[in-house]
């Protein structure tokens, strides 16, 4: 959905030195059919997405929560299935979080951009807690050029959109996300970032409702600023 | 997904009770923040080392259950008292109200149990005409208030101190202020009077020692001391699982259990008794029966859901979850509410009544990592939710199908395609500057209070081949 992100992940990746493909055929992780109790459903896709990443060296995701799903929920779907476990653990063990991968693999800290904005930054769910990845995005940030970067006030609660709960209990979500972004605006940022679209998304669409003109990037995008060439 | 009307019915009056909201809120926020200073001060390695240790601890007890249950009976026997073995609630309530019966029982006074809440003792007692007393604080309040407890270590937490000084001050002579020392000074004095005359004293347990038959009782309040010390009768609640071994992983539970609660080192009271008073004694009971409720307990032994027998009943992951910090406890139904409750109660009450707690939850993890014996709260919901799709098989419906249409698009290259070309033409009317405001359900309650962006006019698997040319160029 959020091709431009897609764009700026490939940027920052070759302009670092990453030799990219994008196989064909690659869909969904799995994780709505998963969180709403479909394993059987969950199998089917993650079985291609496992198929369809056999030959790659390594599997880098520009959202957390996606990230974490394979990593957390791929060993319960094929737990007694064991033709399927040892694939599944493989494919695991090989993706990576978009900002995990830069700097835990790559061993990069500063991707040399320049962003000369206030910044606040918001910790996703499932890619600090279930992931483990909570360092690695905000040190990528704090190494930008001209970066203002402001630590958001309870940047680790839930922004309230949990998947389909955000449509079968809109109510309580709305109520979530309303303190988020009340804790956003206070922090006086010019743009919020995080590393999980769905959040983005969520928050966004609560911000650009209530008329707040705070701009929402991925953190690729931000990343993607004022190093000038092009690496297409 | 079906949600049953009576949840919906119930969150949305909790959504539109900006009283007890903010009251929730500041309570919910003063005890999280007072348990991350306490954490702080531990250090967070040490911590971690404390809930593995701790979980180690109920993970033991759990798996070796009936053996701890017979030695804590048998010590229990020893030390003089008496043991009922509920199966069920109902069970509970007869043993104690026949109790109360055959003592001609006038006056109960009873310190926190959240157990005899789980079990409905109260009503059955004052139908028989007993007149039962909290002596609780918080517990006190709602009880004047005609209310059950919304939070597991704070019942009254919904409540304000204007709420509370109505309350008070009906059952007051002289009128009162509605300044916080004011309100306590008079629960003090009033509750205090109670404690004299009592037939019988019932108290809840934090902890049964199985190598003495030791109860443990945690209060902030003195007033489980009190009872224990006073009652010619007395009566300790507690459910199958909270049992440990002895003194010594007591020493780490304590530690763990209110720093978690509510911050502190050690909770003000911690009150260790064996039952009746010894020949030399000055007081103590004459008479001490232990009440070990299972009430759906033990049918969780040995299932994916064991590990929920862990909970020490903290409640800091009812301070950690979003979902709780915005409805408050009443709209989860049941006595336990937050992500514990969540999970308990569609186990001990039946998915049917309650399956639709496991979509009260945005899956966040929170609860999870506040969770002191390190429950997995977050993936039992998840196993909740699978358990009523696969094996209940009580989904919707119109969701079965959805999600067999998703597996059936998302596992191949060229319907995946398909489908998303068709979503970018019939969004097309409800498109405005890049943005979705309206639109028809399942989307239309989350457009209630959200834009959504609309979709690009090229995916990124459409751009693809034009960056990667670029680059081979």
């Amino acid at each position: 959905m959020y091709a431009d992100v897609g764009k700026s992940v490939v940027q920052v990746l070759r302009r670092n030195g990453v030799d990219l493909d994008f196989p064909e055929g690659q869909t969904c992780c799995g994780q709505p059919a998963f969180s709403s109790g479909y394993y059987k459903e969950t199998t089917i896709v993650a079985k291609k997405m496992i198929e369809v990443f056999e030959s790659s060296e390594k599997v880098v995701i520009p959202s957390g929560s996606c990230a974490a799903m394979i990593h957390h929920g791929y060993p319960t779907l094929f737990a007694n299935d064991p033709l399927w476990k040892t694939r599944a653990e493989d494919f695991v063990a090989k993706c990576y979080e978009f900002s995990q991968f830069i700097v835990d693999i790559l061993g990069i800290t500063d991707v040399g951009a320049t962003f000369p904005k206030k910044v606040t930054y918001h910790s996703s769910c499932h890619m600090t807690r279930i992931l483990g990845v909570e360092e690695q995005p905000k040190i990528l940030l704090k190494n930008v050029k001209g970066i203002d970067f402001i630590e958001l006030p309870y940047a680790f609660d839930c922004c309230g959109f949990g998947g389909t709960f955000s449509m079968k209990m809109a109510d309580i979500s709305a109520a979530i996300v309303e303190e988020k972004v009340d804790n956003i605006i206070a922090t006086g940022a010019e743009v919020l970032v995080g590393s999980d679209l769905t959040c983005l998304m969520n928050i966004g669409g609560r911000l650009s409702r209530r008329g707040v003109a705070i701009q929402v990037m991925h953190l690729a995008q931000v990343l993607d600023q004022g190093s000038g060439k092009n690496a297409y | 997904m079906h949600i049953e009307p009576s949840f919906r019915k119930r969150y949305h009056k909790a959504l539109s009770d900006l009283a007890m909201l903010k009251a929730v809120k500041l309570g919910t926020g003063r005890l999280r923040s007072q348990r991350a200073k306490a954490i702080e001060a531990v250090g967070t390695e040490r911590w971690m080392a404390f809930r593995d240790r701790a979980e180690a601890i109920r993970l033991h007890v759990i798996q070796h259950l009936d053996q701890y249950l017979d030695q804590l009976v048998n010590n229990v026997l020893k030390n003089g008292g008496h043991v009922c073995l509920a199966k069920t609630g109902e069970e509970a309530v007869k043993y104690i109200s026949d109790l109360a019966k055959k003592k001609n029982a006038k006056s109960i006074l009873k310190s926190k149990s959240m157990v005899s809440e789980e079990i409905h003792l109260n009503p059955a007692l004052e139908k028989q005409g007993c007149k039962v007393i909290e002596s609780d604080l918080g517990e006190w309040i709602i009880q004047l208030a005609g209310e059950t407890p919304s939070h597991i270590i704070a019942p009254a937490m919904h409540k304000n101190r204007f709420q509370v000084a109505d309350l008070f001050n009906a059952v007051s002579e002289e009128k009162l202020t509605t300044e916080i020392p004011d309100l306590c000074g008079f629960a003090r004095k009033y509750l205090r009077e109670k404690f004299l005359g009592i037939d019988i004293g019932i108290t809840g347990c934090n902890f049964a020692l199985a190598d003495s038959g030791a109860v443990t009782v945690c209060t902030n309040e003195g007033n489980a001391r009190i009872i224990s010390t006073l009652s010619p009768t007395l009566v300790t609640i507690m459910g199958m699982e909270r049992i440990l071994p002895s003194l010594e992983e007591l020493t780490i539970m304590l530690s763990l259990l209110a720093r978690s609660a509510t911050g502190q080192k050690l909770t003000v009271y911690n009150t260790l008794f064996t039952g009746v008073r010894n020949k030399d004694d000055l007081d103590g009971p004459q008479e001490f029966h232990l009440v070990i409720v299972d009430n759906g307990r033990s049918k969780l032994l040995g299932t994916k859901y064991e590990k929920v027998l862990n909970c020490i009943r903290c409640g800091s992951c009812l301070n950690a979850c979003p979902v709780y910090r915005n409805i408050g406890g009443h709209a989860y139904g049941w006595v336990y509410p937050g992500p514990i409750g969540a999970v308990l109660s569609p186990l001990y009450q039946g998915m049917e009544k309650y399956g639709e707690l496991a979509y009260a939850t945005t899956l966040c993890g929170a609860c999870t990592f506040a969770c002191p014996v390190k429950i997995p709260l977050h993936d039992m919901l998840y196993a909740l939710r699978n358990d009523k799709i696969e094996l209940e098989k009580t989904g919707e419906l119109a969701e079965n199908i959805a999600y067999k249409g998703w597996s059936a698009t998302f596992a191949s290259m060229s319907r995946y395609r398909f489908s998303v070309r068709m979503a970018r033409r019939f969004q097309f009317p409800l498109v405005k500057a890049e943005k979705i405001a309206y639109g028809p359900p399942p989307i239309s309650d989350w457009l209630k209070h959200r834009d959504m962006p609309a979709l690009p006019k090229k995916f990124f698997h459409e751009i693809w081949p034009e960056i990667n040319n670029d680059r081979k160029e």
